[in-house]
């Protein structure tokens, strides 16, 4: 993959954004890769979480935002419990899902789903997908 | 002693047996179990962006809904639950500017609420109220060294200050699993997640993580899986059936509710277990083991 890197990239708004929606300080990250380490879903992952947290850091927010690997987050929360420098990872993919939600980019296309699909799937499971799928 | 019970929506259909053998097996212990009169669904996760507040309304609907109800504390069963109430209610207890605007979104509750309704989950109670040394005592159907792999996802120990046991090795379930009289089995992949919400576009993630989480518990020698969480028990139980499709040598185990293996050693009636509405049915291992 490459990667184009700029100062105004850097500098962007997007990094701002993520921070404040997540609340975390991206710059503390050091790389060490223990929340890739621990994830159990970086097998269906084209970005690994420590990869996005270096991918926020440079203001990369086209690659970010065309990730599967955002989609593929459960929100576990082991990568935030593992997190040497206590950044919580979970909170900064959210961010990434909630600007693309904000502005209307649906993951999860609730009509698609046959009758079938709705009565056999327990409420707790689709009610969970809309919120973190859905504006 | 009579607690304030909070059920959640799939307690009342699919997760029914989680429902129907809680409340028989605390009413056995003399606990009576008084549900809410009026309660709204918590939401299910608990939004993680820091300027999110409308999804905290629904969770901390429900403790208002508690107070008006003359209880200081909540009981939930369900994981997911336990953590978004617990985890909203803390939220806006340490950032008194979110409770005030919360509260005055919700300027038609006659309660303001102010954060002090305590949620507590069906284990603690167990261990800490009742003490797994006097449940022991009321134990009429052993067991018999049922060996039981115990599933605690995420959302029963994760984050840490939410959890209800240590993070990475948590121990409660095993603890209670033993103290009815089972084997407790211990496995790597107890706390790993079942891919929760991902099972309504992509089952075949949860194939991948059912396999691997419910192989390595019957390697281990595992004759069932014990679970708190409704999603967990249907990735776990019911997508047993993709699992086998995706992975043909995948070997089929039963996976129950901790409070049907509880109800079942304090002597409550088989049809309050509802094991009809497990998809593996464990009735042949229960049967073996003369336990029902």
């Amino acid at each position: 993959m490459r990667i184009n890197l700029s100062r105004k990239k850097i500098r962007n708004s997007f990094v701002d954004k993520v921070q404040e929606l997540s609340g975390q300080n991206l710059l503390a990250c050091y790389q060490c890769g223990k929340c890739s380490a621990g994830c159990p879903a970086v097998d269906e992952m084209d970005i690994l979480p420590n990869q996005i947290i270096r991918f926020a850091q440079l203001g990369l927010k086209e690659e970010l935002l065309a990730s599967k690997a955002i989609w593929i987050c459960a929100s576990c929360l082991t990568c935030n419990a593992r997190c040497p420098k206590g950044i919580n990872i979970a909170e900064v993919i959210e961010a990434l899902r909630q600007i693309l939600l904000r502005n209307r980019k649906d993951h999860l296309k609730v009509e698609k789903l046959s009758d079938k699909e709705k009565e056999d799937i327990p409420p707790i499971a689709l009610i969970c997908s809309m919120r973190k799928f859905t504006s | 002693m009579k607690i304030c019970y909070y059920p959640g929506c799939t307690l009342k259909n699919h997760a029914k047996n989680f429902e129907d053998s809680t409340i028989c097996a605390l009413n056995t212990i003399g606990v009576e179990v008084e549900e809410l009169s009026r309660w709204n669904c918590c939401g299910t996760v608990f939004s993680l962006t820091t300027d999110d507040l409308i999804h905290h309304i629904a969770p901390i609907r429900n403790l208002i809904r508690v107070k008006e109800a003359n209880y200081d504390k909540v009981m939930t069963v369900c994981a997911m639950c336990y953590n978004t109430l617990k985890r909203a209610n803390e939220r806006i207890k340490s950032d008194p500017e979110s409770m005030d605007i919360l509260n005055n979104f919700m300027d038609r509750e006659e309660v303001q609420y102010d954060g002090d309704v305590q949620v507590f989950h069906l284990l603690e109670f167990l261990k800490d109220e009742i003490g797994f040394e006097n449940l022991a005592k009321k134990v009429v159907k052993p067991l018999k060294k049922l060996k039981i792999a115990s599933y605690y996802g995420c959302l029963l120990v994760r984050p840490k200050e939410i959890g209800l046991d240590d993070m990475e090795n948590p121990t409660i379930l095993e603890d209670l699993m033993e103290t009815l009289g089972g084997k407790p089995v211990d496995f790597p992949y107890k706390t790993e997640c079942c891919g929760a919400y991902q099972t309504v576009d992509r089952p075949d993630i949860i194939a991948d993580r059912t396999n691997r989480i419910l192989t390595s518990a019957k390697d281990r020698g595992a004759e069932m899986v014990v679970v708190s969480c409704p999603l967990c028990a249907f990735n776990l139980d019911q997508r047993q059936k993709h699992t086998v499709e995706k992975y043909p040598e995948f070997k089929h185990i039963p996976v129950l509710y901790f409070t049907q293996a509880l109800a079942m050693a304090l002597g409550c009636p088989e049809e309050t277990l509802r094991f009809d509405l497990n998809f593996i049915d464990p009735k042949p291992i229960l049967k073996e083991r003369g336990l029902i």
